[in-house]
């Protein structure tokens, strides 16, 4: 354990304990991790992203780019989060990020070394010999930040809403005015603060504020707002994101500190916002400029005041603005030895009693490994020269307002050359910019000079970084400009200028002022890159919310789901339902399951939980005609009582959906759907209705979830419904094939319908869903004797290949049309317009070279064909052209052999025909063959 | 996130509802309608930089159509 030996005299904090890298410290309460550790001396705290550099804290705040640590062990391991803004704890266990074997000795550093090899585009230029993928695993490993955690959080993190009419960001001296305002004028406003207590710049700068000293001014504020119930204050809040039609998100850290977990993510809609988010110093650009124990004149000053820390006993202070005085003022008063102020105005009429100034001067050169402990400076002409000791640099380089969220919002910025700053200029009319954010205060009043860098003159081949987080520097900017990248956009994707967690806050005008220069362009002409959210990281928790595992994607459940274990049902995700694939008996693996399956539906009967199909009801004067102009089948012929097989259409003539459509009554009609296309086709109904058939008498309604169907097929299908208690007729003759029937069973209401996707007899019998588990039970009590065997869906996808039958968006896809799958003549026929019929006429969906369906039989063995498979006319090499594929493809319980169905282009005139089937660097012998191997007339199916 | 305004529901934010595209009037008789225009029917929408007509669904809501004009320059919203 160390002394606090640059702690400065002031009111003592409780005593906390942490550790930093394992060894302990002691800090006080009410400080941050960092300055907890400089108050120790410690500024060597983290190692650069691309080159290991030995990295110190460059900030006191939100726009620290260097000092990145870790928290937290297991599942809440907290990484590359700024030690800045973490409020010390007592038991705060923090380690270095980015080094191996440890921060002192690190391996990675040698890249520093060799950094000079490693120009903008680097990566690009050099690693692309075999193959980028081939170095990427190694240099991602050797770049980059923290480790993310193998475990799980546990952590639950919230997302609170919230709408007001005024929401004010940032509590300083702006933000509090504008609050008190808007609130005495009786507006519902939320003030949100990022740091624990508001105030801003108030809690430690000493300037007067309306005539009286800050902290009085703070305090009568505070005081006055607490007396407003309309105004609701949120500290430790971070806004992250400011979006359309001003909704934002808020991070808050709930809780006493920074410890991990507690966070929620508030959604927040207001009426106006007002940005009082105040401005960000930025760093001059020097050579070395990045060793620890350089940092932002505003940082110094500020841990100075508000945490009585002293981050060094000789400070140096480099600048080019007059704001940089007062920092070497705070230091002399509390008995800082300032070295020297290195001020690159020439004629800068700014003093500082007892400090030698030089003027028109620049720092050349720094020294200290890690931990500055010299610096040469040199006047602009080069002419006189000094070798300064010292232990810090507290640098200057002026002041940008904090436009990330107005930007995000759409503001716009115009550059102000007395300012030397971005300022804004428009403003979306529900949101006012206010404060230094506007480039009020310090920004305009701080007399900065524009230097951009030290000239190369004064500085032969030292790097001056401009980007700290993202280790950029002016040769990389100058690098970029040389290979004419004139785009700041460009040179922030070329240069990684900006990216990342930087957005630009310490990087982005010394940046592109740079790119200027070199391209001979003002940086009000170059212009900033765009902000995007966040406007800090933040974690995927708690972006994620509760929406994570079942959550994220709840399943929809049969109603015999709770029957389906019993019967050993492997279960899985089919769209949104969960359900059986497959029932595995004892010993059997799923091609033996689905064998077994498949044959029983063949040979005796089998049942399906068949409710996940659409059903879209459809009733009304007007519902035939309506129903006939969605669907490409001609309804105008269906008699009550029947069904038909129906394709459903794209406007532009592409089949989107099949189904069967029964009519039910005189003016009810069910609109059967595939499972995943339920809600889809309801809604193209609605919109129909409402967009292009308003006059129309119907109503449409989505009763998917209110019938459960259980599906019994085989030929002895019949024979168990008929063992049932049925008010209708099941026979043949009574009951054919593509019909429908209304009735009860053992009492229960039914709607009964014989269609078949099975190639057997087959019957499709829907109940009220909350009858279904029970209408299940008795199924099994009558037919344990006829064989009844429950089927999943992977032996259903079995039984309808063996048949033919297609499977949209299996065999076909989004450029098939009815004809490509043999529906041409049915959709021709039909006189009156539907859905994508005008496009069926054009002359390109038409071709007599189109993909058609096919079956394939593989003529080399028993393996089915890979499903994707390309077809080719000979084993010489795969073509590259539109010819066919393999869309679908099993091994064939009932023929024995493998089966396949495919397209391939003018198919239906090409049976018999050899080709080959190229996957995987194999052709494989194929014969093109009737897609219908099972049952080719269809005899079964009516019987 | 848009907020629409739901001509049933007043207004709502975005997720609830599918932007169903530009405004385009379907042909009276398609089958008289030239190949020329019935593609640019399909396919062919003005995308202004500025005001557009545009179709809403409040598929989490009411399911009803809503017409909204929006600026795509600074995504305001009006009926």
């Amino acid at each position: 354990m160390t002394l606090e030996d640059f702690r400065l005299p002031g009111p003592p904090g409780r005593p906390l304990t942490f550790t930093f890298n394992a060894r302990t410290y002691i800090g006080r309460e009410g400080d941050t991790l960092a300055s907890a550790l400089l108050a120790h001396g410690v500024h060597f705290v983290a190692r650069s992203f691309k080159y290991h550099r030995p990295r110190g804290f460059l900030a006191a705040g939100r726009e620290e780019p260097n000092a990145l640590v870790a928290l937290g062990s297991g599942g809440r391991v907290d990484t590359n989060t700024q030690a800045t803004c973490i409020e010390l704890f007592a038991g705060l266990e923090a380690r270095s990020i980015n080094a191996w074997p440890s921060l002192r000795f690190d391996g990675g550093a040698l890249l520093g070394r060799l950094g000079r090899f490693m120009p903008s585009g680097f990566y690009y230029k050099t690693f692309f010999w075999p193959s980028w993928h081939f170095f990427e695993r190694h240099i991602r490993r050797a770049a980059g930040l923290g480790v993310a955690p193998t475990q799980v959080d546990p952590d639950r993190y919230d997302r609170p809403n919230r709408h007001c009419d005024v929401l004010v960001v940032g509590s300083g001296p702006a933000g509090l005015a504008a609050a008190l305002e808007r609130g005495r004028a009786g507006a519902d406003v939320l003030l949100l603060e990022q740091e624990p207590e508001p105030g801003g710049t108030l809690r430690w700068d000493e300037r007067p504020v309306d005539g009286v000293a800050a902290s009085e001014w703070l305090g009568r504020i505070l005081a006055e707002l607490a007396t407003l119930p309309n105004v609701t204050l949120l500290t430790r809040t971070v806004v992250v994101s400011h979006l359309d039609h001003n909704l934002l998100l808020a991070v808050q850290q709930a809780g006493e500190h920074g410890e991990s977990g507690g966070q929620q993510l508030w959604h927040i809609r207001a009426g106006h916002v007002i940005l009082a988010t105040g401005a960000i110093e930025r760093p001059l650009v020097f050579p070395d400029n990045d060793r620890p124990g350089i940092m932002l004149a505003s940082a110094v000053r500020r841990y100075a005041l508000q945490y009585q820390v002293a981050v060094g006993s000789r400070i140096v202070v480099a600048t080019n603005n007059d704001d940089a005085y007062r920092t070497a003022q705070v230091l002399l008063a509390a008995g800082i030895q300032v070295a020297a102020i290195v001020d690159s105005r020439a004629h800068s009429d700014s003093v500082c009693q007892g400090v030698p100034i030089h003027r028109g001067a620049v720092i050349t050169r720094t020294r200290g490994r890690q931990r500055v402990h010299q610096v040469q400076v040199r006047t602009l002409d080069g002419a006189q020269h000094w070798r300064i000791d010292c232990d810090a640099v507290a640098m200057s380089g002026g002041w940008n307002p904090t436009v990330q969220l107005f930007c995000q919002r759409g503001g716009k910025l115009r550059y102000d050359t007395e300012a030397v700053a971005f300022v804004p200029a428009e403003c979306p009319p529900d949101v006012d910019i206010i404060g230094a954010a506007a480039g009020q205060g310090l920004v305009a009043s701080s007399r900065t000079m524009p230097l951009w860098e030290v000239a190369p003159q004064l500085a032969p081949s030292a790097k001056q970084w401009v980007d700290f987080h993202n280790d950029v520097t002016v040769a990389d900017i100058a690098l970029a400009a040389l290979e004419n990248f004139q785009s700041v956009e460009h040179l922030k994707r070329y240069t990684t200028l900006g990216m990342a967690p930087d957005q630009g806050k310490t990087s982005n005008l010394n940046g592109l002022a740079l790119l200027g220069e070199r391209t001979g362009r003002a940086p009000g002409e170059v212009g900033t890159t765009t902000f995007r959210p966040p406007f800090v990281p933040l974690r995927f928790g708690v972006v994620g919310g509760r929406d994570r595992g079942a959550l994220y994607h709840p399943s929809r459940r049969l109603p015999t789901d709770a029957l389906q274990t019993g019967h050993g049902a492997q279960m899985a995700d089919y769209g949104a339902w969960l359900r059986p694939a497959f029932y595995p008996a004892a010993g059997e693996d799923m091609a033996a399951a689905i064998h077994r399956e498949v044959t029983a539906v063949r040979r005796a009967v089998g049942i399906l939980d068949y409710s996940p199909l659409g059903k879209i009801q459809v009733v009304g004067a007007h519902a035939m005609t309506f129903l006939n102009q969605i669907v490409a089948t001609n309804l105008a012929t269906l008699k009550v009582g029947s069904a038909r097989y129906s394709l459903t259409l794209t406007e532009g003539g592409i089949i989107s959906d099949d189904g069967i459509v029964s009519r039910l009554g005189e003016d009810l009609y069910l609109l059967g759907t595939t499972s995943g296309a339920a809600e889809r086709m309801y809604f193209l109904l609605e919109e129909w209705h409402q967009r292009e058939a308003p006059s129309l008498s119907v109503r449409i309604t989505n009763v998917t979830g209110h019938w459960g169907v259980l599906m019994l097929s085989g030929p002895k299908a019949r024979e168990l419904l008929g063992r049932c208690s049925l008010d209708f007729d099941p026979s043949a003759a009574a009951f054919p094939h593509m019909s429908v029937r209304q009735g009860h069973i053992e009492g229960i209401p039914v709607r009964a319908s014989r269609v078949s996707f099975t190639g057997e007899v087959s019957f499709e019998l829907a109940v009220p869903a909350g009858y279904a588990a029970a209408l299940w039970r008795h199924f099994f009590a009558m037919g344990k004797d006829l064989g009844l065997a429950p089927i999943g869906i992977e032996a259903l996808d079995v039984l309808r290949i063996e048949k033919g039958f297609i499977h949209v968006g299996g065999e076909t896809d989004g450029s098939t049309v009815p004809d490509d799958v043999g529906y041409g003549a049915m959709c021709k026929n039909k006189k009156t317009d539907f859905i994508g019929r005008r496009t069926l006429a054009l002359p390109a969906l038409n071709g007599a070279e189109r993909l058609q369906l096919i079956g394939l039989k593989p003529l080399d063995g028993t393996t089915p064909l890979a499903v994707g498979a390309q077809l080719a006319p000979s084993p010489q090499r795969p073509v590259t052209r539109l010819y066919g594929h393999v869309t679908s493809s099993v091994w064939s319980p009932t023929l024995a052999a493998p089966v396949a169905l495919g397209m391939l282009a003018g198919g239906r005139q090409r049976g018999g025909e050899r080709l080959f089937a190229w996957s995987a660097g194999a052709f494989r012998p194929v014969e093109v063959v009737d897609p219908r191997r099972y049952d080719p007339e269809g005899a079964l199916l009516s019987g | 996130m848009l907020q629409i305004p739901c001509a049933f529901c007043g207004l709502r934010d975005e997720i609830e509802f599918v932007c169903r595209g530009e405004v385009a009037a379907r042909p009276a008789d398609p089958m008289t309608t030239s190949d020329q225009d019935w593609a640019a029917y399909l396919y062919e929408r003005d995308n202004p930089r500025g005001w557009l007509r545009e179709y809403w669904l409040h598929v989490h809501g009411c399911a009803q159509l809503t017409l909204v004009r929006r600026n795509s320059l600074t995504n305001e919203v009006a009926t």
